[in-house]
């Protein structure tokens, strides 16, 4: 049984890239099989969120234009095996690969990988719908600003027109101090607002970006918040039952507080 | 009362006010029809009521509108005669 993903978002900077490589490292970990496409042509950048920007030699344009099998292409994981890249073009555009070309290579891709990841550009267009045109489940990434919120739903309802109905959310960037004190939507909201079954919920976490600095996913780091919620997204995508995590938000003030019962919650 | 007087005062958190927003402008989002899928809805619904009644296709108007926080698809369809039923 292999799944064919797609992350997507709608609005561009709300992660897309940094769940992509983080779900396809933590489904790594697990032992799986697993192969991420990059379809944002022209502005690509999961390879340097994986640590493989240097390894590159062919891209998912040279696969789909016939001139290297996509064997060649597939760049694989320095540390995690069984993790493989297909990176996109820097130069060429996103018109450059049909949703036609897209669906063969998931059906190629299927046969050989437990799972086939596909990061898609931000936006509505042609690259939307060609990264989309081959998954059996999206992914919609969003965050709790209205902004995202709206294009998670303009998305959302992109998607059930392509007919593709098996939609999950992830609500990225939270900062848990900000929800508590009624200034930041939380996962309820979001909830009622969408109506979408929420698979994770990513704090905010200056992890992300200096695991990114040095192209190293968060997910295995256990230290870090962010890295815990991934590793219960990627649980959950394998069918267990984990449930939501609770924030670390306390201060060491309202810790004490609570230490000696003097603080309500 | 605390409520209104919380709006009153600007104090509400933003949270619920994104929130409170956000409900509103997806219903008008989530409705803004294309052309075509109101042309087929038209098609449908003289198709539904046609079994019931006699009605004049070219005097008929279908549209939505949004008044305040709520959308309704409002039809105007001059009905010219009623088909007996058995």
């Amino acid at each position: 049984m292999s799944e064919v993903i797609v992350v997507t978002s709608g609005k561009g900077g709300v992660g897309k890239s940094t769940t992509t490589a983080n779900l396809g490292v933590g489904l790594a970990m697990r032992g799986k099989k697993v192969v991420l496409i990059d379809t944002d042509t022209g502005l690509r950048n999961l390879d340097l969120l994986l640590g493989l920007e240097n390894r590159i030699m062919y891209d998912l344009i040279d696969v789909v234009e016939g001139r290297v099998e996509i064997k060649k292409a597939l760049v694989r994981h320095k540390k995690y095996e069984n993790l493989q890249l297909l990176p996109t073009s820097q130069v060429k555009d996103k018109s450059a690969v049909n949703p036609a070309d897209l669906m063969a290579l998931c059906d190629e891709l299927r046969k050989e990988y437990d799972f086939v990841i596909i990061d898609c550009p931000a936006g509505i267009e042609q690259g939307f719908q060609t990264a989309i045109a081959g998954a059996d489940t999206a992914i919609v990434v969003t965050m709790p600003e209205v902004s995202a919120v709206r294009d998670a739903d303009k998305i959302i309802g992109e998607l059930g027109r392509s007919e593709k109905d098996n939609i999950k959310l992830i609500i990225n960037r939270i900062r848990p101090a900000m929800v508590d004190s009624g200034e930041m939507m939380d996962m309820d909201d979001i909830n009622d607002i969408l109506a979408i079954k929420c698979i994770g919920q990513v704090p905010d976490d200056i992890k992300v970006v200096t695991s990114a600095n040095r192209g190293e996913p968060v997910v295995g780091d256990n230290d870090s918040q962010a890295g815990k919620a991934y590793e219960n997204i990627v649980g959950r995508l394998l069918g267990e039952d984990i449930p939501f995590m609770e924030f670390e938000k306390e201060g060491f003030f309202k810790k004490l507080m609570k230490a000696f019962k003097l603080s309500k919650d | 009362m605390l409520d209104s007087l919380k709006r009153i005062f600007g104090n509400e958190k933003s949270g619920k006010v994104a929130k409170k927003r956000l409900q509103m402008v997806l219903i008008q989002d989530r409705a803004s029809v294309s052309p075509e899928v109101m042309a087929k809805l038209r098609d449908d619904i003289i198709q539904v009521i046609s079994k019931y009644m006699v009605i004049d296709k070219t005097d008929m108007e279908i549209s939505l509108e949004s008044v305040d926080d709520s959308v309704a698809l409002v039809a105007n369809i001059p009905v010219q005669n009623m088909r007996h039923h058995k």
